[in-house]
């Protein structure tokens, strides 16, 4: 199929792989359901602002991180300014964890892995459990006493899982790499993933309405 | 900020009081969410759309 917006030149023909992708994308990702102009009734609920305010803390996460990155520990221990992106970067982190595990808790208990929503409710949870990863490297990255007091302890208790031949506590360059590259990178294409499926598969119908429709009227239409 | 934090012990249990206090507030804002009304919410059954397709 031709678009009409499709620049001139010879055609690639439906056997392309860029046209083959841009049919599997158009199938699985239609516009309308990635920039809706409706939603369901359902939408309205807090427990889907817990998971927007989660975003937004992490926003200011990374935000507040790319600043730290930049000036270092020298000055985030030391400069006025320092303490104060330092406490923003701490604050939104417990903001984050906070509506993070608010949010699973109202969606553990809307059972929201029904109706083919399994992938998104477990990419949920391994967002939560990368998200302790990614935290638990903040703490031992921080450069202060702290830092070397949590390191010094957890040492003992990576070794005993196994983990710490690859998994060095006390390096803090490991540490810092990987909170800083590896694991917020994973972390935020993890959340695009998720806010992407739910845009794919719309969210779960509450429990009730389900259960009500049986011997009433029909449920709304599930989208696709 | 740089003195230890106070801790409270019941039996096994033991919790500094900050985390105590992060639990109970995610206790008290998870039971507003169930009570407090939705801003706009028009209720089940008045209106079903849902996505356009």
């Amino acid at each position: 199929m031709t678009s009409p917006t499709e620049p001139p030149g010879p055609a690639l023909g439906d056997g392309s792989w860029t046209g083959a992708t841009r049919r599997l994308l158009e199938r699985l990702i239609p516009l309308d359901h990635l920039l809706p102009t409706r939603q369901p009734f359902f939408v309205g609920s807090w427990v889907y602002v817990f998971g927007v305010v989660a975003v937004t803390a992490l926003v200011w996460v990374i935000g507040s991180g790319v600043v730290l990155a930049f000036f270092g520990p020298g000055w985030w221990h030391v400069s006025g300014v320092g303490h104060l992106v330092n406490s923003i970067h701490f604050w939104s982190v417990q903001f984050f964890f906070v509506f993070v595990a608010l949010h699973l808790w109202g969606q553990y208990f809307m059972a929201s892995w029904r109706d083919g929503r399994a992938a998104t409710w477990l990419v949920g949870v391994v967002i939560f459990i990368i998200g302790l990863v990614t935290g638990f490297t903040g703490y031992v990255a921080q450069q202060n006493l702290d830092a070397q007091w949590i390191a010094i302890n957890a040492k003992d208790g990576i070794n005993a899982t196994g983990a710490g031949a690859f998994f060095n506590v006390l390096d803090f360059g490991q540490m810092y790499g990987i909170h800083v590259m590896l694991l917020p990178i994973l972390v935020t294409m993890l959340v695009a993933l998720h806010v992407l499926q739910v845009r794919m598969r719309g969210v779960v119908k509450p429990i009730e309405v389900k259960a009500s429709s049986s011997g009433g009227n029909p449920p709304p239409t599930a989208a696709p | 900020m740089d003195t230890p934090a106070s801790y409270v012990q019941v039996g096994f249990i033991l919790i500094s009081l900050p985390n105590l206090l992060v639990i109970i507030g995610m206790l008290v804002v998870f039971v507003a969410a169930l009570v407090a009304p939705f801003p706009g919410h028009r209720g089940a059954g008045e209106d079903g759309d849902d996505l356009a397709d």
